[in-house]
């Protein structure tokens, strides 16, 4: 019994040692570690002033011009046309503001509106010398107090927005990242969700404008921004964390902008990407405990019965 | 024609057309093995449990995998892995047998190699369990090709390339291989084949073989003791249970193996629920793009040793280094040329080298899966010296190896 015991000591701790050798090891040297920084946003200037939404509202409507681009359904401004069209004017589909209040860091929009290339940190793509512009425009003041109007749209746009907790992980998804990305095991294209269509020719158009949608944003990032369903398996949470929060942390460089969401609105997205690539995960924790179970009257069992036969034997 | 008479029962019936009686003595309860053996014995029963989990596991993921370079990948990751009930856990248990199955495989050759299993009688066992060997590389490597992600296309990629022979540049034969350019669907379907098909019948047939070259010079044990099977089997028969060196395949030996396969059982399970990364890659859960070469491209973990050998040289002799590891498991029985069956550790020199070339294939292992840069390619480059460098000097020391 101990000389068994012994050889298999010897066998665990070679098998052990392999493992930790081409797994975790490894893997700590082909991958950098990025550390997150709780979606804080350090390197941009904090608000100072308290905003207001009443005139907020006036800004976003008037002379900000927000609504010039910017669909705001809450607030009953539908979209002046359709995704596809408008990726053909700006690049990409501008986001609806209804939850922009919610998903999205204060300091981050208040910079966002103050200067977007660096807000979502891609002063590399679109540099200081103006050679090329980021297809939103700058906000350069309503003839007041600047940092004071900025702070009041902020307002106005949290003032409209469901509250944090109201938004749903398909929704922070959806607004944050579904109008560069598709995710097809959740049945979403960058111009909204496939539904069922009773004729093939309904579905082929509908096909064609997401592909006529896409060539608008190869266009606008250099590349088709890939496919998310199974992102949550490929890359793993803290990956996916780390890159929401700045994408340059892991590929610098990249035209992938930083989209400013709130820690709250991360952990959401993550959740979506979790659902579309792993949703039994619940079930295996379930099968796996009952299977266990089975196996330790197994175990038992067999030592039983060799327990009986080889009573004779020794 | 044989005699019939009126079956006095069922069995009886059987017995006078299928000789039931006889074939249950001769592959159960008089198939002798030596009493003499630690767990490491039980080892094939795993193997010939692992091999079962993954034939029942791969007949269910059949029945929805599609071969085609367009729905492949979804056919596994969305049809199986979330539409069809539980076929996530057909998938967990196919990936994880696969994985697991080499590393039974590994204990299981390692343990042939200490205690001298190879020779004297028992070349063919050897032989015939490194066909397999190969055979099951080939059944995991065509695998792997089958969801079609980035590792499956850029695995194929590599692998493929290596037939254009280095400097020969035999670019058609690669071409033939693949039945195009680069791998695509032709490639697909000529793998799923090979998996589901041919290689499977051809590693049935081995185990076949592999079975039947054990029954003439019977099972080693642990001091490589000469039994002599007729004598200590009557000495069973007639009572002497206690005092005999052999036992019954069934129940006696069966019920050790199933003590060991339970507990085994228990470690499959826990890696197939809660620990399956290391056998399922996530850069494989990205689709196959023929565009975009992943960053590091490596071997699953049992391929990792023969894929360093590969590395470190230049094209040419990587190729040949390559080969020399390919072929030379097969030849130990040969290479080794002492008479001593027994353990390494009772063996001098060889006992030496048998842990020697344990750590090589370890290091191998580690430096084939890290990036091939400074320490760790002068490290891999050593360890591949190494690894050809004990072979060259088995046949010697085993040769001035005292007998004992």
């Amino acid at each position: 019994m101990f000389k068994e015991l012994s050889i298999l000591a010897v066998v665990v701790a070679f098998s052990l040692l392999t493992y930790w050798l081409v797994e975790p090891f490894a893997h700590s040297q082909m991958h950098a570690h990025i550390e997150t920084k709780h979606f804080k946003y350090t390197d941009l200037p904090a608000i100072t002033k308290t905003g207001n939404a009443v005139a907020g509202k006036e800004l976003v409507m008037g002379a900000g011009a927000c609504t010039g681009c910017h669909s705001i359904e809450t607030a009953g401004m539908p979209a002046m046309m359709p995704a596809v069209d408008a990726a053909a004017s700006y690049g990409v589909n501008p986001p609806d503001l209804s939850t922009a209040g919610a998903l999205y860091d204060a300091n981050f929009l208040v910079a966002m509106i103050k200067n977007p290339a660096h807000a979502t940190n891609l002063d590399h793509k679109y540099p200081a010398d103006g050679s090329k512009m980021h297809p939103m425009v700058a906000f350069y003041g309503a003839g007041g107090d600047m940092d004071q109007e900025v702070a009041d749209m902020v307002a106005y746009l949290q003032s409209i927005a469901p509250k944090a907790e109201e938004v749903t992980p398909k929704v922070a998804f959806e607004n944050a990242c579904g109008r560069c990305h598709s995710m097809r095991y959740k049945n979403w294209t960058p111009i909204g969700e496939k539904g069922k269509f009773k004729y093939k020719k309904d579905e082929l158009r509908f096909d064609a404008s997401v592909l006529d949608y896409q060539d608008y944003v190869v266009k606008y990032m250099g590349k088709l921004p890939p496919d998310l369903s199974m992102y949550y398996r490929s890359r793993g949470e803290h990956f996916l964390e780390t890159f929401i929060e700045d994408p340059q942390s892991h590929l610098k460089g990249t035209a992938m902008p930083r989209v400013g969401v709130t820690a709250e609105s991360a952990e959401k997205v993550v959740e979506y990407l979790r659902d579309a690539a792993d949703p039994k995960h619940a079930e295996r924790e379930e099968t796996g405990k009952n299977v266990m179970i089975y196996m330790i009257f197994f175990v038992l069992f067999a030592f039983l019965w060799k327990k009986e036969i080889w009573k004779k034997l020794h | 024609m044989a005699h019939f008479t009126k079956a006095t029962s069922v069995k009886d019936w059987l017995n006078q057309r299928l000789a039931i009686e006889k074939v249950e003595k001769v592959m159960a309860s008089e198939y002798w093995i030596p009493k003499n053996i630690n767990f490491l014995w039980a080892m094939g029963m795993v193997l010939a449990i692992t091999f079962g989990l993954l034939l029942v596991s791969g007949i269910f993921l059949l029945m929805y995998y599609q071969p085609n370079v367009e729905t492949a990948f979804d056919s596994v990751n969305y049809t199986i892995m979330q539409e069809v009930g539980y076929g996530w856990l057909w998938r967990h248990v196919h990936a994880v047998a696969a994985s697991v199955v080499f590393l039974i495989i590994y204990i299981h050759m390692l343990t042939g190699i200490y205690y001298g299993s190879y020779k004297k009688g028992r070349e063919m066992i050897w032989i015939s369990g490194m066909l397999l060997f190969v055979a099951f590389s080939a059944e995991a490597f065509s695998g792997y090709m089958l969801p079609w992600g980035q590792m499956s296309y850029w695995a194929g990629m590599v692998i493929t390339n290596l037939f254009s022979a280095g400097s020969l540049e035999l670019n058609g034969v690669v071409e033939w291989i693949r039945g195009d350019y680069v791998p695509g669907q032709a490639f697909l379907t000529r793998f799923f084949m090979l998996h589901v098909l041919l290689v499977p019948l051809a590693i049935l047939a081995l185990i076949g073989v592999h079975f039947a070259a054990l029954r003439i010079p019977h099972v080693n044990n642990q001091d490589g003791e000469d039994i002599d099977f007729d004598v200590e089997a009557k000495k069973y028969l007639a009572g002497d249970t206690k005092g005999s060196k052999v036992i019954r395949f069934a129940n006696d030996f069966m019920s050790k193996d199933m003590f060991v396969v339970s507990i085994f059982l228990v470690f499959f399970f826990y890696l197939v629920f809660w620990n399956y990364g290391f056998a399922m890659d996530p850069v494989n859960f990205d689709p196959a793009d023929g565009l975009k070469t992943p960053a590091h491209i490596y071997p699953e973990w049992y391929f990792l040793w023969s894929y360093e050998i590969l590395r470190p040289f230049s094209k040419d002799v990587g190729l040949i280094a390559f080969a020399f590891a390919q072929v030379i498991f097969v030849l130990l029985p040969f290479l080794d040329r002492s008479p001593n069956v027994k353990t390494a550790n009772k063996r001098g020199l060889f006992g030496i080298w048998f842990w020697l070339l344990v750590i090589d294939m370890i290091v191998l292992t580690a430096m084939g899966k890290l990036p091939p840069q400074g320490i760790y390619s002068t490290i891999g480059f050593v360890a591949a010296i190494g690894f050809i460098g004990l072979w060259v000097i088995l046949p010697f020391i085993t040769a001035i190896e005292k007998k004992v």
